[in-house]
């Protein structure tokens, strides 16, 4: 009667394991990404549906578990789904903190079911399950305090002294009671242990400034992907072990390849607390010169080529889809047009690529710094749109300054450059921007979105 | 667990190493313009771990158990939900201008 059951849930466990790992796998690939993500959708489907049969008549409680299970797989889907559906790509990031930290969530309180009702016994599953509680708690609340922070519901960064001594004392203290609960388990031991690594989570996240943010997101992501892992050691479930350890790992070397985008290193960005450093590099010489829109506008329908470079700024003003429109109109009128992206454009890599596809720009003209960084000195105009740090000189020669040493795109080589900008402010890491200072540089002020609406009427109005 | 699969010791050790090669591998050599999708989907991918929690609750005896595997089943269910959503809906926006010049 059981064996079945069991083999049907093992053999489904198998398919999903394997729709995950292929469905990664063509995730890694523009072309086929869409069909990826479906295919690890199936493979979700099926573990979830299998999983039901967990639910067994011997249980005394089974009528009220399974009623539980029914009803939390609909609150957790219904809200998780609305929300996905309408929050706006620009939010994206805090989004995906917040579904990671849930998943971190969910690994510590597997790990708490099976540790307060003693499930879990001997060395090796109840050491399994607090190393993946300790992890998964410090995912959940550190991904809770990084969304509040991208959400701009808390302060920026919260630092004092004696903070990282503090740190390690929490840390330490937690680990001490785990070592001590293998000693001997109690409720009081393991309520302890849970406090401290909630704890520890917070105050590792707090000090870490929000342009480091994306980084941090995806360091938890691995997190609750190895923590699922553990728990699925201590569950004995394959499927939680092979998607776990293999977010695990891939979502570490993602954070490296993102830490290293930025020029940093991942210790340098945990521990040293960049991110609001004290305004480095002082005044600069020089006078900011500003454009009309159309005098703009009217250079660029006459230029052979024109490389784009957008920031943040730009999804802010919400002016991707008129970005877009003015493309057009250029590619009409022979112009090659091309987007540049720095690594860390937007709010995470990738981020800006997600944001121009909304508009539905083709990914074909929007290249990564690397491959387009040596086309700038070709080009007639470079036009920069509400991005700041990623195309600040500085980075290349002040070494006094916070940004010193990370790539930026050489937007400064184009015989002109245009800047658009709200205002005379601060790029996020609060440098002044020598870019803005040099000759071949003018500054259009005003909204993104209005800007563009002024450029694309002034193209227009010179006819084809 | 039911019994039919024992992954314990040295056994458990080499699925560990190997889904750890595998998800490394498969990270690689991704282009920088599919970073944010792909966090996303990986973060769907560990969103299995409602699987673990529906087991918890499944066999959950105390009310205390039932409360913290309730919680755990929302929270896993919300993870994979949401993160299916937003992958999909980012990955949905990516398209090539080559089929259109055509």
């Amino acid at each position: 009667m059981n064996f079945p059951i069991g083999l049907l849930i093992q053999a489904s466990y198998f398919a999903a394991a394997f729709l995950f790992i292929f469905g990664l796998k063509r995730m890694s690939s523009p072309v086929t990404a869409r069909g990826g993500i479906v295919w690890a959708g199936a493979g979700m489907v099926v573990a979830v549906l299998v999983s039901l049969a967990f639910a067994s008549p011997e249980n005394p409680q089974f009528k009220t578990n399974l009623a539980l299970i029914l009803i939390a797989l609909a609150v957790g889907n219904a809200w998780a789904w609305w929300q996905g559906r309408r929050v706006p790509m620009t939010s994206m990031p805090q989004m995906v903190a917040l579904y990671n930290g849930m998943g971190g969530g969910a690994a510590a309180a597997i790990a708490a079911v099976e540790l307060y009702g003693a499930h879990a016994q001997g060395y090796g599953p109840q050491g399994l399950a607090l190393l993946g509680a300790l992890i998964g708690g410090v995912s959940f609340s550190g991904s809770l305090v990084a969304w509040a922070k991208l959400e701009g519901k808390m302060q920026k960064s919260i630092r004092f002294s004696g903070q990282k001594i503090l740190n390690a004392l929490v840390l330490l203290a937690t680990l001490a009671v785990g070592v001590w609960i293998l000693g001997g388990l109690t409720e009081l031991k393991v309520s302890l242990f849970f406090a401290g690594a909630l704890a520890f989570g917070v105050l590792m996240t707090i000090p870490i400034g929000g342009a480091d943010m994306p980084v941090v997101i995806s360091l938890y992501n691995a997190f609750t992907g190895m923590a699922v892992g553990l728990e699925g050691f201590v569950l004995q479930n394959p499927a939680m072990i092979i998607a776990g350890v293999l977010v695990g790992s891939a979502g570490t070397l993602l954070t490296i390849l993102m830490a290293r985008a930025m020029n940093r290193s991942l210790a340098n960005i945990l521990f040293s607390n960049f991110g609001e450093v004290d305004v480095g590099g002082g005044e600069i010489a020089g006078t900011l010169k500003s454009a009309e829109a159309g005098d703009a506008a009217i250079q660029m329908r006459y230029a052979s080529k024109v490389i784009i470079a957008p920031g943040y700024g730009l999804a802010v003003a919400q002016a991707q889809h008129k970005l877009y429109e003015f493309v057009k109109l250029l590619q009409e009128r022979g112009v090659e047009v091309k987007f540049a992206i720095h690594p860390v454009a937007g709010r995470m890599p990738g981020h800006m690529n997600v944001l121009l596809a909304e508009a539905g720009v083709p990914y074909d003209i929007i290249f990564d710094m690397e491959d387009i960084n040596n086309e700038f000195k070709e080009a007639d105009v470079a036009l920069v749109i509400g991005a700041n740090d990623t195309v600040n000189p500085a980075a290349r020669t002040n070494k006094a300054s916070p940004i010193y040493g990370m790539p930026i795109l050489n937007v400064d080589q184009a015989k002109q450059v245009y800047v658009i900008k709200r205002g005379q402010g601060k790029g996020y890491s609060g440098v002044e921007n020598e870019l803005f200072y040099r000759d071949n540089c003018n500054m259009v002020y005003g909204d993104a979105q209005k800007v563009m609406v002024q450029m694309i009427q002034a193209v227009k109005e010179l006819g084809a | 667990m039911d019994a039919t699969l024992t992954l314990t010791g040295f056994v458990a050790l080499y699925i560990f190493m190997l889904a750890a090669f595998t998800g490394y591998e498969i990270i690689g050599r991704v282009p920088a313009i599919l970073h944010t999708p792909l966090m996303s989907g990986s973060n769907f991918i560990h969103g299995v771990v409602v699987v673990g929690a529906m087991y918890a609750l499944a066999n959950a005896h105390t009310w205390l158990e039932q409360a913290i595997g309730f919680a755990g089943v929302v929270l896993g269910a919300g993870n994979a939900a949401g993160g299916y959503v937003v992958t999909e809906r980012m990955l949905g926006m990516f398209k090539s201008s080559k089929p259109e010049q055509k």
